[in-house]
């Protein structure tokens, strides 16, 4: 079971604060949907008025089809997991599952019963007497998931719940996370800031910034296609340069800027003030516009980052594939770069 | 103890520790121990002190377990005062935990200061303005003849005036425990309850109530002590048929002159408090510690 959410027209102001603004998207009924941004950005306001903690003060949730207006969390067909999961710390941990059950009037050897199941597909069979205080970080996340899961939501919500755990955990929790989404076929709305969790685990992503929506799409499309300026510096590593539109033809512009003119993808008309976005995997060492002062290269790993600074003093990253070293341009020394202009994206300034 | 050695040196440390000794010796210990010597002995004029007769003995005890009316008020003090512990409670956690869940800080500033005022008074004139509330011809009869909901005056004063008096004398000793322990339960908590689907009764139940048992057995305990123990709100708004132990006790120091017996009386009443509080403690699963928290 999994329900469709839409939101259209949704606005939230707080006394004088305008937290959210004409915010709409439709998340399709089984789909993994992620909403990115800074903290701050309305995120976890737009979560809160999906499960009904709070009203929207302008526009209408629909879940299923079904207006909520009026409607408070337990009434609704969502279930949220909590940044800090919120487990009941003084039930045990079949007890805190079968929460949502008790709720429901279930009788107790069902609830158990329903609960050792759900112990079994989170990977914690035998667990259900122990007490949440007693389970490592990664075991509490798949309870919080499992007492979710136990009242059979059309729509799953998720409040950064990785947050709390370290990396190598982070990211098998992001694999589970979303191997349970598409054996469950719930509608899973994830709230986070870490771009990477968002791209790695989402079939589409919206992007906030300043309670405004800046783009939905697919993460893909939003890492090559990145609408605004804030989605372009803020979804993925990317070089910024300012200039000013010479002309524009067939999809390509080109800009004048302080380094020459250069070439990018884009829309923007000539005579406007744009900036183009290059990331730093489609800048090639040798051979190209931009001369820089290579200041320093870290090693990463995979790949090297190239840390310069351009003629104007803008800065610029490039990335080296770590078995491409050999072209990475030493610290000190004056180094060029060019890139495909198909690479690079063209963005009006607001 | 080997903490309060290395953090304030040996000087220090041995000071602060016989400081703690002192106390305990003098204040706790010493005059208990007085209380019941004189319980044990008989009540004699001063030359027979010391004499044939000054022998130890259970008889104080004795008689106030064969004395009928002294009885039955002993037993009646004691549900009494588990009944105004139990009525504060109601009156005070629906407070406690709007303050400490709901209330924006303003509000919680207010309320507070509210409850707190009346306390700058001594707990006496607190008191006397109930007894002018609750007259005959008070306040508190005009209005409700005046409401139209009575006929004619009701004797408020006895047993209602008793417990109206005590649990508005005792509201802070049981709010504050209360507060601070639903203020430290994490809001997501609640809000994880109620996305659930439990209804407002289920999440008190389950989640509200169990986080701040210890809050609410530190301030039924403390409760229950302090009105079994209590003297000016029986005295100024009970009538004869509401008579408290404690005043047994005042009137055989201060109008019987019988020392002794007066001390039987009190240590029965501390033993008897010292069992309600540590069978409430059991009860409740919650250990001495919690409460002294």
């Amino acid at each position: 079971m999994s329900h469709s959410v839409e939101l259209s027209g949704i606005g939230m102001t707080f006394g004088t604060t305008r937290a959210v603004a004409d915010v709409n998207f439709k998340v399709e009924p089984g789909e993994f949907f992620s909403i990115l941004g800074p903290s701050g950005c309305g995120k976890t306001t737009i979560l809160r008025m999906i499960a009904g903690f709070i009203h929207p003060t302008e526009g209408t949730v629909r879940i299923g089809g079904e207006d909520m207006a009026g409607r408070g969390p337990n009434q609704r067909p969502t279930a949220m997991i909590f940044q800090s999961l919120a487990l009941f710390p003084l039930m045990p941990v079949w007890e805190n599952i079968a929460f949502g059950l008790e709720a429901r009037g279930v009788g107790k050897a069902e609830r158990r019963k329903k609960a050792d199941d759900l112990l079994r597909l989170i990977a914690l069979e035998g667990y259900g007497d122990r007490m949440p205080g007693e389970l490592s970080g990664g075991q509490r996340q798949r309870v919080a998931i499992a007492r979710a899961l136990a009242v059979e939501p059309g729509v799953l919500l998720l409040d950064e719940p990785l947050s709390a755990l370290d990396l190598k955990l982070r990211q098998h929790m992001r694999a589970e996370l979303r191997a349970l989404q598409k054996r469950t076929g719930v509608t899973f709305i994830y709230i986070t800031h870490d771009q990477s969790e968002a791209l790695a685990m989402s079939d589409r992503v919206a992007v906030m910034s300043a309670g405004v929506l800046q783009q939905v799409a697919t993460p893909r499309e939003l890492y090559e296609n990145p609408a605004t300026p804030f989605v372009a510096r803020f979804v993925g590593e990317t070089n910024a340069i300012k200039g000013r539109v010479t002309a524009s033809e067939g999809g390509i512009v080109t800009l004048d800027t302080p380094m020459g003119a250069l070439r990018g993808r884009g829309t923007a008309q000539a005579g406007q003030g744009a900036t183009l976005f290059v990331r730093p995997e489609a800048l090639i060492p040798g051979g190209g516009t931009l001369a820089a002062q290579i200041d320093r290269v870290d090693f990463e790993g995979a790949f090297a980052l190239v840390h310069g600074r351009l003629p104007d003093g803008s800065a610029l990253t490039a990335s080296v594939g770590s078995t491409d070293l050999a072209r990475a341009p030493a610290p000190g020394a004056e180094a060029s770069f060019g890139f495909a202009p198909e690479h690079a994206v063209v963005l009006a300034d607001a | 103890m080997r903490e309060l050695y290395t953090r304030f040196g040996g000087g220090l440390a041995t000071v602060f520790l016989t400081l703690v000794l002192l106390w305990v010796a003098a204040m706790i210990v010493a005059p208990n121990i007085m209380m019941l010597d004189y319980a044990l002995r008989p009540n004699l004029p001063p030359a027979e002190l010391g004499g044939p007769r000054d022998v130890r003995s259970l008889d104080n005890i004795m008689y106030l377990a064969n004395e009928a009316t002294h009885r039955a008020i002993f037993f009646k003090t004691v549900w009494a005062s588990a009944l105004v512990a139990a009525v504060t409670l109601v009156v005070c956690y629906p407070i406690a935990y709007w303050l400490a869940q709901n209330a924006t800080p303003r509000q919680l500033g207010i309320a507070l200061l509210l409850l707190i005022i009346p306390f700058f008074i001594n707990e006496v004139l607190r008191t006397l303005a109930w007894f002018i509330l609750l007259a005959f011809r008070g306040p508190l009869n005009a209005v409700l003849q005046w409401a139209g909901m009575i006929d004619r005056p009701i004797r408020w004063q006895g047993d209602g005036g008793v417990l109206a008096g005590m649990v508005y004398a005792y509201i802070l000793f049981m709010l504050l425990p209360i507060y601070n322990a639903i203020e430290s339960l994490e809001k997501a908590q609640i809000d994880a309850a109620r996305d659930l689907g439990a209804k407002p009764w289920r999440i008190h139940w389950r989640v509200v109530i169990p986080h701040a048992k210890a809050g609410i057995a530190t301030g039924c305990v403390f409760t229950f002590m302090l009105a079994a123990g209590s003297y000016v709100a029986p005295a100024l708004l009970g009538s004869p048929g509401s008579r408290w132990f404690t005043e047994v006790i005042y009137n055989w120091f201060f109008e019987g002159g019988d020392w002794n017996r007066g001390a039987a009386y009190a240590l029965v009443l501390l033993v008897l408090c010292l069992a309600v509080v540590l069978i409430t403690l059991r009860l409740f699963r919650v250990n001495l510690a919690d409460v002294a928290k």
